[in-house]
């Protein structure tokens, strides 16, 4: 038997078990999928037998499921399967070296199974160890701090089949590095202190409509509690952490405003997919402050009068689970979650971890949403939005992690306190994950309102050429703009900040960019499916020296396309990279324009390669010169 | 109740939940599209029924109408860029109309006709896509597949059968059949 084989009684002992924890509840498929996975190494086929019988969902809607996630597998990919993350962080410390080291050490080609089925190697996006990389994953748990010594460390335990419970516990310690903190990493916290300021709270002034509201649908009123919560947020000026920076107040009402249909509740999610390479705050923040997520979570539910709620963790966290599963039941135990909370009559609410599986557009909240609800995670159609129709047509808030964090410091400290905090237009802090070419990568909490150039100070980069704020689908920013400030009045950011130095490719920056949106694409739309793609292809083709002139109004016609036929802002972002490192950066495309005129792609020699790697030739007569570039 | 918009100019009447394509194609105004078919729930997908709507670009499929909307199809610029989306999908597959049993009845070809297009423009990508000839009277042409998900829900919603689904993600998106084997000839797809 090969070493993901199992009999198929032990597989569906394994299938029963995880879908009877799971009440049998179709919904929870891919947590089903991912924990069989967990047991099984893989998804047999007579696993998903077994759960097309158990939960009674066709077996077509099982496998495009398992088909859709990265870290789901449908083929065996061996006992151990590593993953090297893809960052362009990671190749800045040299993950591709690392790479090949591994893949020589274990006679193993890359992206490939091993021979005798042990061991896979691969890659896969930016895994959030951007200031401890080169990092990588072994069966979905994190190791970062790559050397060539723990390479081959590696490479001597799997060979000799060392269950990774065994491994060395240092591999797996993932640092906080918090280098700047304000008022959340901070915060003088003590788990309840938010929901009883938010509880005693009295109603301010307009605002008793909408207590007498909450009243009439049977909402926990604690003397107007609700309605004056809602209030303080509004009044804080608190934005949405995640990207998009829609004010939280609003969110939140609305959904609170949303009629609830018979045997409806509402719904307080978590967006904690951090998905954006060079982003690793979420992680941070759920690591150090887990319980001030909770809090904010809670703080929310009270708010709008929800009874349920969700974290949606990526599956890169795959670590920290088990520990935040503590710090929930512990909450439990302090009446702080589940039934009449803090003692409050009706304050139901309780919160269930969802774990991804590596895709980055689950990270878009209505295709988070499709996740939760066990399926693809393609987004959704728009309207109607979350907040009306969410999590199985329910009225849905989705926050980011850091928007909890800050909402629950509102509830204790008040809108005012936090709105007195950053700048007019951007209140409170935000913080930055700070990675690339600098002394003192990490975690950065600053007021809103800092430069670009404090940071860059602050953390000890020197001769920086630019700083790619917010990942891919943010701006790239060049020296010029050193003086211009984080804040959605200037550059609103989810919290990457990428330095490159001096000696770094800014193409290079991009292609890595392209290649990352190209995989991530969920291919339910025609424009970004195909366009990403072929914005990959002419990034390769650049790379490869046939680029022309021609090739820039190609691009310039993709990202006019993206922009405005893309389903969502997947699609509509992808092109971001290459207009910003054209814009500001054009000598590096410019090196590459050897040709006058427009070149095929297509490069015979190159096409060769294949047939080389298979006879096992690379000397000169196994090359063909051809006119442009010939032996790239 | 009924209320009108406007689409270039000439205004439609519609009834409340219709979509901006239901609508215009009550009242006889063709707006191209590949993945809606109006007896199936809108898909979405495919985006060549984009048109601007008080200036924004949105798919007629799913869009409801709405009264006083400012409708745009027919300009340069959106069938430009729906030539385009044609031209990803003509390169995306392997579609070679001349050698094509379906060519004259298709509706990829037919909406690359109306929209002048004269050529793929982009690279081929030429993917490998074995043909499932397992079944005895079906033949499924993946090849031919532009992911319109037309077949997958009129199995799912007309028939209640779920033979197919959309597996894979971003360009490895591919349709799979309800069969152990992958094949269709094996379970789910039955003759008759
Ligand atoms: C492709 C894509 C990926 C996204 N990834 C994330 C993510 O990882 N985390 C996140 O909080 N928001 C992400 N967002 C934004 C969410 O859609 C949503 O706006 C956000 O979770 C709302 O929370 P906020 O208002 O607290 O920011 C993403 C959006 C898109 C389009
Ligand atoms: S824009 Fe890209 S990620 Fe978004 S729906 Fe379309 S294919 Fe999916
Ligand atoms: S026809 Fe509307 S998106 Fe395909
Ligand atoms: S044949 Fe391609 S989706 Fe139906």
């Amino acid at each position: 038997m090969g070493f993901n084989e199992m009999h198929a009684e032990a597989v569906a002992g394994v299938v029963d078990r995880v879908i009877n924890r799971y009440k049998r509840d179709p919904t929870c498929m891919l947590q089903i999928l991912r924990e069989v996975q967990e047991s099984c190494d893989w998804i047999p086929p007579e696993a998903i037998d077994r759960m097309q019988a158990m939960l009674g969902v066709p077996r077509t809607k099982i496998e495009g499921v398992a088909g859709f996630y990265s870290f789901i597998y449908t083929e065996p990919r061996g006992k151990y399967r590593v993953l090297f993350s893809d960052n362009i962080t990671d190749r800045m410390q040299g993950n591709r070296a690392m790479m090949e080291r591994l893949c020589n050490n274990l006679w193993v080609e890359r992206g490939k199974v091993s021979e005798d089925g042990l061991v896979s190697v691969g890659k896969t996006a930016c895994t959030g160890l951007c200031d401890q990389g080169p990092g990588m994953m072994v069966n979905n748990y994190a190791i970062g701090g790559m050397s060539e010594q723990r390479i081959d460390e590696i490479a001597e335990l799997i060979r000799n089949k060392v269950p990774l419970a065994e491994w060395p516990p240092a591999y797996f310690k993932i640092e906080d590095n918090i280098r700047r903190a304000d008022i959340l990493l901070n915060a003088d916290f003590k788990p309840g202190e938010a929901l009883l300021a938010a509880r005693a709270r009295a109603p301010s002034d307009g605002l008793n409509a909408s207590n007498m509201r909450s009243w009439r649908e049977g909402l926990p009123s604690g003397i107007g509690g609700p309605g004056a919560t809602l209030d303080e947020i509004k009044r804080s000026g608190l934005r949405g952490r995640g990207g998009a920076g829609f004010t939280t107040g609003l969110k939140w009402e609305a959904c609170r405003n949303a009629q609830l249909k018979a045997g409806h509740q509402r719904i307080v999610v978590c967006n904690a997919d951090e998905g954006e390479p060079g982003t690793f705050k979420d992680r941070v923040l759920l690591s150090k402050c887990p319980d001030l997520v909770f809090e904010g979570m809670t703080v929310a539910a009270y708010a709008i009068g929800a009874t349920r709620g969700f974290v949606y963790l990526r599956g890169e966290y795959r670590y920290l689970l088990d520990h935040l599963n503590a710090v929930l039941a512990h909450r439990r135990r302090e009446n702080l979650l589940g039934k009449d909370i803090c003692g409050l009559p009706g304050a139901d609410f309780d919160i269930e971890i969802h774990v991804g599986a590596g895709a980055y557009v689950c990270g878009e909240e209505s295709a988070l949403i499709e996740s939760l609800e066990g399926k693809r995670g393609t987004p959704r159609n728009r309207p109607p939005f979350p907040v009306t129709n969410g999590y199985l047509d329910q009225p849905t808030i989705v926050n980011n992690v850091e928007t909890f964090a800050a909402a629950a410091m509102i509830a204790l400290n008040g809108g005012e306190w936090y709105a007195g905090i950053g700048t007019k237009h951007s209140s409170g802090t935000k913080i930055l994950s700070v990675s690339g070419d600098c002394a003192r990568p990490g975690i950065y909490e600053y007021p809103f309102g800092i430069s670009i150039r404090q940071v860059l100070e602050d953390c000890g980069a020197t001769d920086t050429q630019a700083v790619q704020v917010s990942g891919p689908s943010g701006v790239c920013v060049d020296a010029s703009e050193f003086d211009r400030i984080i804040g959605f009045e200037d550059i609103p950011t989810a919290g990457a900040f990428t330095i490159f130095n001096k000696t770094r490719d800014m193409f290079e920056v991009a292609r890595n960019y392209v290649h990352f949106f190209q995989h991530e694409s969920c291919g339910f739309c025609t424009p970004c499916r195909v366009g990403t793609s072929l914005l990959k292809n002419l990034m390769d083709k650049l790379h490869y020296g046939s680029g022309s002139p021609y090739d820039f109004a190609e691009i310039e016609k993709l990202n006019q396309l993206l922009q405005s036929m893309s389903h969502c802002g997947l699609g509509h972002t992808a092109c971001n990279p290459v207009l910003d490192t054209i814009a500001k950066f054009r000598p590096y495309y410019e090196k590459r324009m050897m040709q006058q005129d427009f070149t095929p792609a297509f490069d015979l020699d190159r096409e060769l390669s294949a047939a080389r790697q298979m006879t096992g030739r690379d000397d000169a007569g196994a090359h063909l010169v051809t006119e442009h570039g010939g032996q790239a | 109740m009924s209320y009108t918009f406007t689409l270039d100019g000439k205004v439609i009447p519609f009834a409340d939940g219709q979509t901006i394509i239901q609508a215009a194609s009550a009242a006889g105004v063709f707006i191209p599209h590949l993945c809606y078919h109006p007896e199936f729930k809108p898909h979405g997908s495919c985006k060549l029924c984009t048109v601007r709507v008080n200036g924004r670009h949105t798919a007629s499929c799913t869009m409801r109408a709405s009264a006083g909307m400012v409708v745009e199809s027919e300009t340069e610029e959106i069938n430009a860029e729906r030539r385009a989306l044609t031209q990803m999908l003509f390169v995306e597959g392997n579609h070679f109309c001349p050698s094509c049993e379906q060519s004259g009845n298709c509706q990829l070809q037919a909406t690359a006709y109306h929209l002048g297009m004269m050529s793929p423009h982009y690279d081929h990508f030429f993917p490998n896509r074995p043909v499932d000839a397992s079944h005895p009277e079906v033949l499924l042409e993946f090849n031919r597949c532009i992911l319109c998900s037309l077949c997958v829900r009129a199995s799912r919603d007309v028939d209640g059968k779920n033979v197919f689904a959309l597996s894979g993600r971003g360009i490895k998106t591919h349709l799979i059949v309800n069969a152990k084997s992958g094949a269709a000839g094996r379970y789910g797809l039955r003759a008759g």
